[in-house]
């Protein structure tokens, strides 16, 4: 039996970091009576119930710490299906609150060979929620069985690790957009802060979903080509980067296609125009501010 | 089997480099009534013969749905056999409840072995008494296993475990050319040819049309017979 990681912590459920067990009997090296017959515990997610309250405290006198704000945060990702593929893209700016702290920072990460995610929200969360996935594609490797997770399923296991650290009162403080292809028929998914999950045609998350969507609503049709799926991304990038102050001008493109897997493109620049009247002039529409 | 100084707990080697106690589990497999099963490219079946232990008592339930696509046939302590299906069904619930999809035979049958595994190499426990034959079907099509009480397991294209297993293993070793291409009433017919090959037993009403079916064809290439059984039925 592999050791298992901290995404599955048998005493606290899927995404939180603990022991595998709430009394922990190391499996039969401590001394008889470890392994209570009947009482099988499952080797994957956790009896969702069965949460020992006192391993909710970390080691020592140190109070157990929830994340109550976010620190260093990502903005919108947007992502649609077209005919043939998925794509996401995000920007690569990382805000420590207002400012433009970390301005390379990768957001959109290839999972496995069918899937790439994308996250907005706390980035220290995203990379522990990176920590968790790659367990999950090393007990696959270690099984050397030629399975490995789809999107799907690794959709719906971010949306229980996110639902169970919010049952914590602890959040992973981050939006997720799960693209990839499941079997052979492309697949988008998002998952927020709270657990809460469901999957479309397209979706954005952040300001994007105010921004990105209404455009996606107009102009997309999920038998795009992938060049139609790339202008209408890259002017939604547009988009969100005139309206939405905590981003840059540096983006990324992910896409997972039924030709070629995954890839996700270098950083780039988009050409930006800002002698818009509406630019020009700010106050122009709103009357009484000078 | 002969009672020896080696063969007190499962952790003693004996000088011949043998594990008793594990051999012992295996000869319970065999106290059973045979377990038999094969696949073709598209369905595994699983048949056990269930014979009362006298006029007044039912037989044992020896099949048992684990998972919509995973089922098990046990021959041997079926006790230990119903206590590792539970731990099956869980696996598989577990698997659902985290992924939304049904639990790949492999990694079960392997979560499974280790089970049994740790069994061989703890003082204070047992082996398993049961030996499992586990069908399933996922994303890699029909699989086939057998799962033994030493922790070993095995992917199989048909097999049978049990009490006088040889003659049916013989039977499958003979026709096992057949069995790819084979339909599922087909599967069928050759089950319960492996099973009992005079149907001196089979006399349930149900088998009629499968075993008239196979008289019918007489010498000939078996299966044909009732209409098809409906998935993980038992």
């Amino acid at each position: 039996m592999f050791a298992k990681g901290p995404s599955h912590s048998t005493a606290l459920g899927p995404g939180c970091a603990g022991p595998p067990l709430a009394n922990p009997q190391n499996f039969g090296q401590a001394g008889p009576g470890a392994h209570e017959h009947g009482s099988h515990q499952p080797s994957c997610g956790a009896a969702p119930f069965a949460v020992d309250a006192s391993m909710l405290r970390s080691a020592g006198s140190q109070p157990h710490k929830h994340t109550q704000s976010p620190y260093v945060t990502g903005s919108s990702v947007l992502g649609i299906t077209y005919a043939g593929g998925v794509m996401l893209a995000s920007d690569t700016l990382a805000s420590y609150g207002s400012t433009k702290r970390y301005k390379s920072v990768q957001r959109l990460v290839k999972v496995n060979e069918t899937t790439v995610l994308g996250a907005g929200g706390e980035i220290s969360d995203l990379q522990y929620i990176l920590n968790m996935l790659d367990d999950l594609s090393t007990e696959d490797y270690c099984a050397d069985d030629g399975q490995s997770l789809s999107s799907q399923e690794l959709y719906s296991y971010l949306s229980r690790v996110m639902y169970n650290r919010r049952n914590k009162m602890d959040p992973l403080w981050n939006s997720l957009l799960i693209a990839g292809l499941e079997s052979g028929k492309p697949f988008l998914g998002s998952v927020n802060m709270i657990g809460v999950a469901f999957s479309d045609d397209h979706l954005a998350t952040g300001f994007g979903s105010h921004l990105a969507r209404p455009l996606f609503r107009k102009k997309h049709r999920p038998d795009m080509s992938e060049e139609e799926a790339t202008a209408l991304i890259r002017e939604a990038l547009e988009v969100c980067y005139y309206r939405d102050k905590q981003s840059i001008n540096k983006f990324q493109i992910a896409k997972v296609t039924t030709a070629g897997g995954v890839s996700i493109s270098d950083a780039f620049a988009l050409p930006t125009k800002w002698e818009y009247q509406a630019f020009v002039d700010p106050t122009r529409d709103a009357v009484g501010v000078w | 089997m002969f009672r020896n100084q080696y063969d007190t707990d499962v952790v003693t080697w004996s000088p011949q480099g043998r594990i008793h106690q594990v051999e012992y589990a295996m000869e319970a497999v065999k106290q059973g009534s045979t377990a038999v099963a094969l696949k073709s490219n598209t369905h595994v079946v699983l048949a056990t013969l269930n014979r009362a232990d006298s006029e007044l008592t039912s037989s044992l339930q020896k099949i048992f749905k684990v998972d919509d696509h995973l089922g098990i046939a046990a021959s041997g302590l079926i006790s230990d056999g119903r206590s590792l299906c539970k731990f099956m069904r869980s696996e598989c619930l577990n698997h659902r409840y985290v992924y939304e999809s049904a639990m790949p035979v492999t990694r079960l049958v392997r979560e499974v072995a280790d089970n049994a595994q740790v069994c061989t190499q703890r003082s204070w426990k047992r082996p398993y008494g049961v030996g499992l034959l586990v069908a399933g079907h996922d994303k890699s099509g029909p699989r086939l296993f057998y799962c033994c009480p030493s922790g070993n397991y095995y992917e199989y294209l048909a097999h049978a475990i049990g009490g006088r297993s040889q003659a049916a293993r013989t039977y499958l070793e003979r026709k096992h050319e057949e069995y790819p291409d084979a339909s599922l009433d087909g599967l069928i017919g050759h089950a319960l040819q492996a099973l009992d090959q005079d149907f001196k037993e089979l006399d349930e009403a149900s088998l009629q049309p499968y075993i008239q079916a196979l008289r019918d064809a007489e010498g000939g290439d078996g299966g044909g017979g009732a209409d098809g059984a409906a998935p993980m039925e038992s």
